[in-house]
């Protein structure tokens, strides 16, 4: 049986299309009302709330999760104090990202680890002797963002507690008498919130919110607007961007955190001295150079947009639904160098962008590349850049 | 004594077009100097809080012609440039039904039948028509127009060049164009529909602007002028700038200045200095003045030709063909701060309907009665209104809760018949508030504040001719190579030095920018052509 979201009586009640998709078994809205991208404005200049409660949520607690965890985590958590959140990955033993997700430490002996696949038998076999629990919670609570410009303003009328918090942290606060977490957190790349809420207080915390919310122009928001900002936010999903290195087939379906664009998260490895899954791989790749690809940012070039479009007699489309598929990227001998996952119309950018999979010696920004399309069933070529991500960062995300 | 500092170029006026050739002759690299009349730029693109925690856009309000070139090669985006997509329009009817257009092409099927089942389907026809004539008309309008009066071998080439051009269109096509070019806007719409309410919406961006009934001939051309912009490649879609145009105008200014112009405010323009038939440069009304040797005029037709300069130092046909230049501006505003989003009986406690623009002109019968008032020099007793809650789209336009809305109203011609709109400014008003009364009960209970805008006001604030707020009306004989004259289409002057580039040039007004685009790229080949 395909399940309810702790929301879903608010959430069915507000989405007029009749349309759901479905997310980690649960059901999910696409879009609230005809327009996914008046919701996408909503992000980007109100404030929007989405329901994101599908992901997988692991409780990781006792005395040894802090050293669980830095064994398992690429990033290292013991720099995650206790009130902040980190965004992880964790790879396998030939140095392949596994999957990725948000952990919030809310103690020294406590963390919450969001996952977007099931995550629970592969985290308890790495238990050994460890005194550490890990239990599935992902029912027990309600995730809701609240993202875009207003939405600090909206939250410190309910919850004065989270007023001070900063980029990726988070603070215990409370919504009307329900007990919440709000974390600084998002897939927006926006200023925005995430709240988590037991499962039986989610419809008193979400009626709370919008009260507070509507007035300032918030409206329930959809897959389709989330999708849409988190490409121009240069975050990456999973099977879209990547592969769990758990069930890819060949190595052309895993990649490494560096060639995801996540090498940032490995700054301290030399100095740190911590073992973790799949840090001699790294440290091999990092050594001898052999990451096969970097993640970049593409920007189709709109003069030669409008050509290809043009010379066929069509209107040039300027489509703000994400493509997830693999559009081939091309250098100036015809020669395939990658290829663009995730690709959008950025109504922000007014331009057509890609997340993009380049050969490293490709990976420079502005580089020129060309882009494969296939228009009236006939392969076009359309000139574009390597373009350094993310493409849209306003200062009020970490302000 | 002229000031040291020198420029390569001034331009007059620092509305939207002024804003745009400045930026484009700073980008190619030309010492700019963009003069304002007055505190802030914008002319008739410009937001004001005229009431606390309410941003009006006390002119121009929605964004879609403005052309997609122009936010790519100024770099808008990286100065905030962001047009928010307006997803439905509604349009009241006077028997308390409505009509509402929104994003889904088969719910709008569905609420059209509720009308006329053959609307339903005839809607996508008419709109694949229409998308087929903007898309055929595009290249000349996206262009510099040949002038007509030249015996140039180059010139004459261009003008075959566009006969050849439209009898490749397809034969169905160019005869559409020709029907919305030279009909009324009621001839084209009665072909399609049936209904009063789709008849009356569509007919409405006929008139929009333009001394005009639906069943003028000519109407035809005004409405095909409103659909040939784009929002995101959507032909014909409107969008809500961030901040109103106000905030859109205020974009421009910051990649103008970014690219190198400087902008000067509060430094009205007397005259432009003149020398042996060349411009030399401009002096501001207290007496200074300035040099340069490229001066930009991007006020109207009138002021560039019989104000700025003197009009006997111009040929006589030009002289005469701009005191021939039809002004007549029709069109006023009536702005609100309210306390709510009014109620529309039936729609209790919906306000999505209000993320668009609502066209209160359900007929066109009653859009032609609104004209009948002006063809006798009075103002509509039932005027056309063509209103839009920016609140809905824009929050930050309104504190929370509360609504900010503009109307835009017709007819109201700035040449009253025994009055003046001193006199009649508050009647105005009135009018117009018990129209609004007519279709939202309570709608007077809500008022906060209420900002009337005469064509009077127009002339007077913005500085536009009679009011006209196309800087000269969307006639036939004042468009492509005639605007504003023959002859003077290609954004130059008699005066060596001295240019054009406000909306009065070809392709003529509205948020566009392609006036002053391509009367910077005039300047710069002239001035290229110049150093070899």
């Amino acid at each position: 049986m395909i399940r309810e979201t702790p929301f879903h009586p608010r959430t069915s009640a507000a989405n007029e299309t009749g349309l759901w998709s479905h997310w980690s078994g649960y059901l999910a809205t696409d879009r609230y009302q005809m327009s996914d991208k008046f919701e996408y404005f909503a992000i980007r200049n109100a404030a929007a709330v989405i329901d994101t409660s599908p992901l997988y949520k692991y409780r990781i607690a006792g005395r040894d999760a802090e050293r669980f965890l830095a064994g398992v985590l690429a990033r290292d958590i013991r720099k995650c104090r206790p009130g902040q959140a980190h965004y992880t990955v964790w790879c396998d033993d030939d140095g392949w990202v596994v999957e990725d997700g948000v952990i919030l430490r809310h103690s020294d002996d406590e963390f919450l680890l969001t996952a977007a696949e099931p995550n629970l038998a592969y985290l308890r076999d790495l238990l050994g002797r460890l005194e550490v629990t890990i239990d599935d919670v992902s029912d027990d609570y309600g995730a809701l963002a609240l993202q875009g410009p207003h939405s600090r303003e909206i939250l410190r009328q309910l919850s004065p507690e989270m007023e001070g918090i900063g980029y990726f942290h988070l603070t215990p606060a409370k919504i009307g008498q329900a007990a919440v977490t709000i974390s600084r957190t998002g897939y927006t790349g926006d200023l925005g919130y995430e709240i988590w809420v037991g499962r039986d207080d989610a419809l008193s915390v979400w009626d709370a919110l919008l009260e507070v919310a509507a007035p300032y122009g918030t409206i329930p928001a959809g897959q389709t607007a989330l999708l849409i900002t988190r490409i121009e936010a240069g975050l990456v999903l999973i099977d879209v961007d990547f592969y769990s290195a758990r069930y890819a087939w060949n190595d052309e379906q895993r990649t490494t955190p560096i060639e995801l664009g996540l090498g940032w998260m490995l700054r301290d490895l030399e100095s740190d001295g911590r073992p973790f899954i799949g840090r001699k791989a790294i440290e091999r790749e990092m050594k001898h150079g052999t990451s096969r690809w970097r993640t970049v940012g593409i920007t189709v070039d709109w003069e030669d947009w409008n050509r290809v479009y043009g010379e066929r007699g069509l209107i040039p489309p300027k489509d703000h639904t994400p493509e997830h598929g693999g559009m081939m990227i091309y250098d100036d001998n015809v020669e395939r160098i990658g290829y663009t996952p995730s690709f959008v119309y950025s109504p922000m950018m007014q331009r057509h962008i890609g997340i993009a999979r380049v050969r490293p010696e490709h990976a420079a920004p502005g580089s020129e590349v060309g882009l494969e399309l296939t228009i009236d069933h006939r392969y076009d070529m359309v000139k574009a850049q390597v373009t350094r991500l993310p493409f849209y960062n306003p200062p009020r995300k970490t302000s | 004594m002229p000031e040291k500092k020198k420029y390569d170029a001034i331009v007059i006026g620092g509305g939207h077009n002024g804003l745009v050739n400045g930026a484009y002759l700073a980008k190619a690299g030309l010492k700019v100097l963009i003069l304002e009349r007055r505190h802030l730029v914008g002319g008739a693109a410009i937001t004001e809080e005229l009431y606390p925690g309410f941003s009006f856009t006390t002119f121009s309000y929605a964004l879609s012609l403005l052309r997609p070139e122009i936010i790519h090669e100024l770099e808008l985006t990286k100065h905030g440039f962001m047009p928010i997509l307006m997803p439905s329009t509604f349009a009241p009817t006077e028997d308390g039904d409505y009509l509402i257009l929104g994003q889904d092409k088969n719910e709008n099927h569905h609420e059209i039948a509720r009308h006329s089942p053959r609307d339903a389907d005839a809607y996508d026809a008419y709109a694949h028509m229409m998308e087929q004539v903007v898309h055929a008309i595009r290249p000349l309008m996206d262009s510099i127009p040949p002038d007509i009066t030249s015996k140039e071998p180059e010139e004459r080439a261009r003008m075959a060049a566009i006969g050849s051009y439209l009898a490749d269109l397809p034969p169905g096509v160019l005869h559409d164009m020709i029907r919305l070019m030279t009909g009324s806007a009621a001839d084209i719409l009665e072909d399609y529909f049936e209904s009063d309410i789709m008849q009356g919406l569509h007919a409405s961006s006929g008139i929009i602007g333009t001394k005009v009934g639906p069943r003028s001939q000519g109407s035809g051309l005004v409405l095909l002028y409103h659909s040939f912009g784009e929002h995101d490649g959507a032909y014909g879609a409107w969008a809500f700038h961030k901040g109103g145009n106000g905030g859109f105008t205020q974009v421009l200014a910051r990649a103008a200045q970014a690219l190198g112009a400087e902008i000067r405010l509060e430094s009205p323009v007397d005259h432009v200095v003149t020398k042996n038939g060349r411009a030399t440069g401009v002096a501001l009304t207290d007496g200074s003045e300035i040099e340069a040797k490229t001066v930009v005029s991007a006020v109207d037709p009138r002021r560039t030709f019989m104000e700025l300069v003197d009009p006997r130092e111009l040929p006589t046909d030009l002289v005469d063909n701009i005191r021939r230049f039809k002004f007549q501006g029709t069109s006023a505003k009536v702005n609100f701060a309210l306390d709510a989003n009014p109620t529309y009986p039936g729609l209790e406690g919906r306000s999505d309907q209000y993320r668009g623009f609502i066209n209160m002109g359900p007929s066109l019968d009653y859009l032609e009665r609104a004209f009948d008032d002006a063809k006798y020099g009075w103002y509509s007793q039932k005027p056309y209104i063509d209103g839009c809650i920016q609140s809905n789209v824009d929050p930050d336009m309104a504190p929370p809760g509360k609504a900010v809305m503009s109307c835009f109203i017709q007819y109201a011609p700035y040449h009253l018949r025994e009055s003046d709109w001193d006199s009649e400014r508050d009647r105005f008003g009135d009018v117009v508030q018990r129209t609004l009364e007519g279709f939202f009960p309570g709608f007077s209970d809500l008022v906060l504040h209420r900002e009337v805008v005469t064509p009077l006001d127009i002339e007077r604030v913005v500085g536009l001719s009679e009011g006209n707020i196309f800087a000269g009306e969307f006639l036939a004989p004042q468009m492509f190579f005639f605007r504003p004259a023959p002859g003077w289409n290609q954004y130059r002057t008699p005066i060596e030095g001295y240019y054009q580039c406000g909306s009065g040039t070809h392709p003529g007004g509205c948020v566009m920018g392609a006036p002053g685009r391509f009367a910077s790229q005039q300047i710069l080949t002239d001035l290229a052509s110049k150093k070899k």
